[in-house]
């Protein structure tokens, strides 16, 4: 099986648990149940329960929600803004150019945790925080990234063509050079897409991201840390749900580089 | 070659100038002021402006920021508020656990890294390669700090090797090792993964230069073929890629420390947190930046003088 198949299956199963989780879950994920805690796998528990009797394999499904929605909104923000400056620094050159490109490599140099950790420092903990930091840290990402593949179809000749009928530069950039640059932008998007369920885990795991009755899988695994000697099985599903989750966008990026790239699959 | 040494070191002023800028904006300028957030939301308003007078928070941002920057380059990085005790001291106790944990993850990380990269590089294709090509696939979608638990699983918990954390200080060296060993294989081994890929495809690119083919036809083998000019040639990429890796290396190790209950840097950070310790969270996040933007500096030095063409840009 090739990886774009197996990565675009990783991700199909990833986001019918997460709209499962919206109609259905075996029990509801918060709900403590105490005199039935640290279940055995069961018919009742398929995954067994936590400390506090909560069903584990409801909450993995629950945790998939919030770690698309994560996701979705960090990569949002990182596009929305990393295209729009990288598009801006390629029309209009100049200082402009020299000032975002410098202004995105300092960012580079700054880790997202770091922001997190300075943002939630000031406004608190809590999982909006969270997509803000790592969002932020996405734009620079895309900003050099757009640029960089901007300014070699600025170059082309059906661009000359375009500005030789009249357009303007605004036009020029949605019109030729946006759809002309879609294929290493989505890519990009994929992978960065994976690296925020990883920064979220993280996050949520260090008690900055998401705060209880919020399930998180990085939160379940601060949990089940404490039960280690009693409950090791609880550290296990968790940690399976965001490598699961991870390698198969991983996988799907670097199988839509190959797909929209045949030049790199020859290479290989 | 020094000209350029200089430009870079001009830069990292800047760069180290904008940094500390910003961390210092963040967190005195933005709603709900230092003293505000370390009483907490029952402080009346007298409370909170004696706080405010004390820490000096009353007088104008640039005068704050001019007393902040300029203690810190004499060694003085303010009073904690909630230690009561003066930062800098506090800060380089920490960093002897931070550090050689660090270096040591680097140093597990570049090691396996260079080893599976040159060998899968070399065999191209075949099993090897695509073993390790899976297992780095793996390595870069597990989570440092859930193979830090897992770790403390197998080796803590069942076998009973390694301490499950904890830091017993330098003052015994060989425990204070033992007690590295599972949080440095968890930072880097995960890291590893990514150094892997790099080293492998800067070698692939590498091994297909016409160079290669005339090394070989003046006779040297395949493997000194490579170690002699393939490898050099591949090393300003790697180098590269591997200082910015440690920007998320020190984002790893504050993790990491939580996972190990280590009392290093990462631990401060949080305490100070919870604590509302603003200035201390302010002196670390500096500093952890601080080293990022002087390692990356350092790196692109470095690349410079391996490779000349570097210098032109």
């Amino acid at each position: 099986m090739n990886t774009l198949r197996l990565g675009a299956i990783c991700v199909g199963v990833l986001i019918l648990a997460a709209l499962l989780s919206l109609m259905w879950t075996p029990y509801p994920p918060a709900a403590i149940d105490v005199p039935h805690r640290f279940a055995l796998p069961s018919a009742a528990h398929w995954l067994g329960s936590d400390s506090l009797g909560r069903d584990v394999a409801s909450e993995i499904l629950a945790g998939a929600r919030v770690s698309l929605l994560v996701g979705v909104i960090a990569v949002g923000i990182g596009v929305g803004f990393g295209v729009a400056l990288g598009l801006l620094a390629a029309s209009v050159k100049g200082w402009l150019e020299d000032a975002v490109m410098k202004a995105s490599d300092f960012a580079f140099a700054f880790p997202a945790l770091l922001l997190a950790i300075l943002l939630t420092s000031t406004y608190g903990p809590g999982i909006v925080n969270a997509i803000i930091a790592i969002g932020v840290a996405n734009v620079p990402v895309f900003a050099k990234l757009t640029r960089a593949a901007g300014n070699s179809v600025l170059e082309r000749e059906y661009v000359l063509a375009a500005r030789a009928a009249g357009r303007g530069p605004t036009a020029i950039a949605f019109e030729h050079v946006l759809p002309n640059i879609a294929a290493p932008l989505i890519v990009q998007a994929t992978i960065q897409f994976a690296i925020a369920i990883l920064a979220e885990a993280a996050l949520s795991y260090l008690g900055l991201g998401a705060q209880p009755p919020m399930v998180s899988w990085g939160r379940m695994l601060a949990d089940a840390q404490t039960w280690l000697y009693t409950a090791p099985r609880l550290a296990v599903f968790p940690g399976l749900a965001i490598a699961f989750s991870v390698l198969g966008l991983n996988l799907l990026g670097d199988g839509l580089r190959d797909a929209l790239d045949p030049k790199l699959r020859a290479r290989r | 070659m020094l000209s350029y040494a200089a430009r870079r070191l001009t830069i990292l002023v800047a760069t180290l100038g904008f940094a500390s800028l910003i961390v210092f904006a963040a967190l005195e300028v933005l709603p709900g002021n230092a003293a505000e957030t370390m009483l907490g939301a029952s402080a009346t308003p007298e409370t909170v402006a004696a706080l405010a007078h004390k820490l000096g928070l009353d007088q104008p941002f640039g005068a704050r920021y001019l007393s902040w920057i300029g203690g810190a380059l004499h060694g003085d990085l303010g009073q904690s508020y909630a230690y009561n005790s003066p930062i800098a001291p506090l800060i380089g106790a920490k960093l002897a656990v931070t550090l050689p944990l660090t270096a040591f993850a680097m140093l597990i990380a570049a090691g396996v890294a260079l080893t599976a990269g040159v060998y899968a590089a070399d065999r191209r294709g075949k099993s090897g390669d695509l073993a390790i090509m899976g297992f780095s696939q793996l390595g870069l979608a597990i989570p440092n700090f859930w193979f830090g638990i897992l770790l403390v699983l197998t080796f803590a918990v069942r076998w009973r090797l390694f301490p499950s954390g904890g830091f017993p200080g330098w003052g015994d060296p060989l425990a204070a090792l033992k007690a590295l060993v599972l949080p440095a294989l968890a930072l880097g081994l995960v890291q590893a993964a990514i150094l892997t890929r790099v080293t492998r495809s800067a070698l692939v690119e590498a091994l297909g230069e016409d160079f290669m083919r005339t090394a070989r036809a003046k006779g040297l083998t395949r493997r000194r073929a490579l170690w002699r000019h393939a490898l050099p040639n591949a090393a300003p990429p790697i180098l590269t890629i591997a200082g910015l890796q440690f920007s998320s290396l020190i984002a790893g190790a504050v993790v990491i420390e939580n996972v190990f209950v280590l009392p290093g840097l990462g631990r401060l950070i949080f305490q100070s947190i919870s604590n509302r310790d603003v200035l201390v969270v302010e002196d670390c996040v500096m500093l952890l930046a601080g080293l990022v933007i002087l390692v990356n500096t350092g790196v692109d030095i470095v690349a410079a003088a391996i490779d000349p063409r570097l210098r032109a840009a």
